[in-house]
């Protein structure tokens, strides 16, 4: 049992790692503020191009999400941080990663938003353009509100995934919170900095994931 | 010619002694869905302040002519002159041309998060250009038109069916359209409900307002409407008074159809 508190629990290493953990923290932090907005955004012109008039443009959009659906994120990151590199294109890791996700990102968004968008009954957008107003705005102010709201719970569900896939940006050596709590156990020969990062992870996720339980229930009543 | 919606009166027009002009015209209209010819060659004309009555049976292609004017159908043959603009033409300016046609839905289709006043000034500030304080005006006295003044904070869900579509009406009314298009207004409507509304287009009708109604409100249509037009499979069988269509009909389907409505 003190075996396993020292191995896991150990208060002293959790503290010594501490500085480096949190600074992995920050690194993670500044990711979500990079990646979620993307997502949110490439998802919201994946969903509006899906809509499109034209249907080269539906059909592209059609690939692309499809691809990217079936692509694992892990393999997708590698590639564009240790194979691009071999076409002259060279990127940091951070860049990398903000670019994985948002490919990745975007696939999935844009998937929720369209659901979304096809939840809301036709006679929304015939009623906007009955009174002039133009396709694009039609959807900017009668049916995206809708839609949004109606896949709220699938846009936040989608968003903790994502928090926690940043942490596959540690395989681009990115000191994001896994990566600098994996540095830290390696110096110390403890796990306790992993179960400290799991803890944060938690700590961040749990009411937020709370919160969705009652927004789901809310929503679904 | 008139160019601008926002100029366009929004009371009787001044110069009624003027011969009267047909706002809406159609001409040879035809409209298929794949396989299925829904409409058969129609023509239609409604002049200025005129209320157009349609009937027939389902199916007839009541809807898809109503929807057809303001091309939200495509027809596939035939052309549309809306207040002296060809609105089938292919370059047809769309979204301008149809700031001059009301349309009232069976389904109401307000938008419910938006507030009765939001439904209202949406289209007035995003495509009339209005100001935050003109949109505002024009949607109160709007709704008061329609008689609910005091409802303009109030969401869809807060409203009954009845109220809900003279929101509606207020929204196309603030336009300031040339005509109005209503695709079955009060089908949806608890029969308690249909009155209010039936008095609202009653009272567009009294002033001044040019009306193409698909309906099966007979007796509005006896005491409002200028014209009946009777359709049946995607053909107008025929058209006329109301006293003469309902009390005199010439067509065996006309009276077949009233027949019907009359149990």
């Amino acid at each position: 049992m003190q075996a396993l508190i020292d191995q896991f629990f150990n208060v002293q290493i959790m503290a010594d790692a501490w500085p480096t953990v949190w600074r992995g923290l920050m690194m993670t932090v500044l990711l979500c503020i990079a990646v979620i907005p993307l997502g949110l955004l490439g998802g919201l012109l994946v969903a509006m191009a899906n809509t499109a008039p034209w249907r080269w443009l539906r059909w592209t959009v059609v690939v692309y999400v499809d691809i990217f659906r079936a692509i694992p994120p892990l393999v997708l990151l590698i590639f564009i941080y240790a194979g691009l590199p071999f076409a002259g294109i060279r990127l940091s890791p951070f860049a990398a990663v903000s670019i994985a996700f948002l490919l990745n990102n975007s696939a999935y968004y844009g998937e929720i938003y369209r659901a979304g968008i096809e939840s809301i009954g036709k006679g929304q957008m015939e009623a906007a353009r009955s009174t002039g107003l133009s396709g694009l705005q039609a959807m900017t102010y009668v049916i995206l509100p809708q839609a949004v709201r109606n896949v709220l719970p699938d846009l936040l569900s989608n968003t903790i995934e994502v928090v926690k896939l940043t942490s596959l940006a540690s395989v681009v050596a990115l000191p994001e919170l896994l990566y600098s709590a994996d540095m830290a156990r390696s110096i110390t020969y403890n796990a306790s900095p992993i179960v400290m990062a799991a803890l944060i992870y938690l700590a961040i996720l749990w009411p937020v994931v709370r919160f969705l339980s009652r927004l789901e229930r809310r929503m679904g009543a | 010619m008139d160019g601008s919606v926002s100029s366009v009166p929004r009371s009787l027009p001044s110069d009624a002694g003027r011969p009267a002009e047909a706002v809406l015209q159609i001409s040879d209209l035809h409209m298929a869905f794949g396989d299925l010819e829904v409409l058969k060659g129609i023509d239609l004309s409604v002049a200025e302040q005129e209320l157009v009555f349609i009937i027939g049976p389902s199916g007839s292609g009541k809807s898809t002519l109503l929807r057809c004017c303001n091309r939200l159908e495509e027809p596939n043959k035939g052309t549309i002159i809306v207040d002296g603009e060809e609105i089938t033409a292919p370059k047809a300016n769309l979204n301008k041309l149809r700031q001059r046609i009301g349309m009232v839905f069976q389904s109401f289709n307000l938008y419910p998060h938006l507030t009765a006043q939001a439904n209202v000034t949406l289209a007035l500030r995003k495509v009339a250009g209005k100001s935050r304080i003109e949109a505002r005006e024009i949607a109160l006295a709007a709704l008061d038109r329609v008689g609910l003044s005091d409802k303009s904070d109030s969401y869809p869900n807060e409203l009954s069916g009845g109220q809900q579509q003279r929101v509606a009406i207020a929204r196309s009314l603030a336009l300031q359209p040339r005509v109005m298009l209503f695709d079955e207004p009060t089908s949806a409507l608890d029969p308690e409900l249909v009155g209010d509304v039936l008095n609202v287009m009653q009272d567009m009708k009294e002033g001044g307002m040019t009306m193409l109604v698909v309906s099966h409100e007979m007796r509005f249509a006896m005491n409002a409407a200028d014209q009946v037009v009777f359709m049946d499979r995607g053909v107008i069988v025929e058209q006329g008074t109301p006293d003469r269509i309902f009390k005199h009909p010439e067509h065996q389907r006309t009276r077949d159809f009233l027949g019907k409505v009359a149990h």
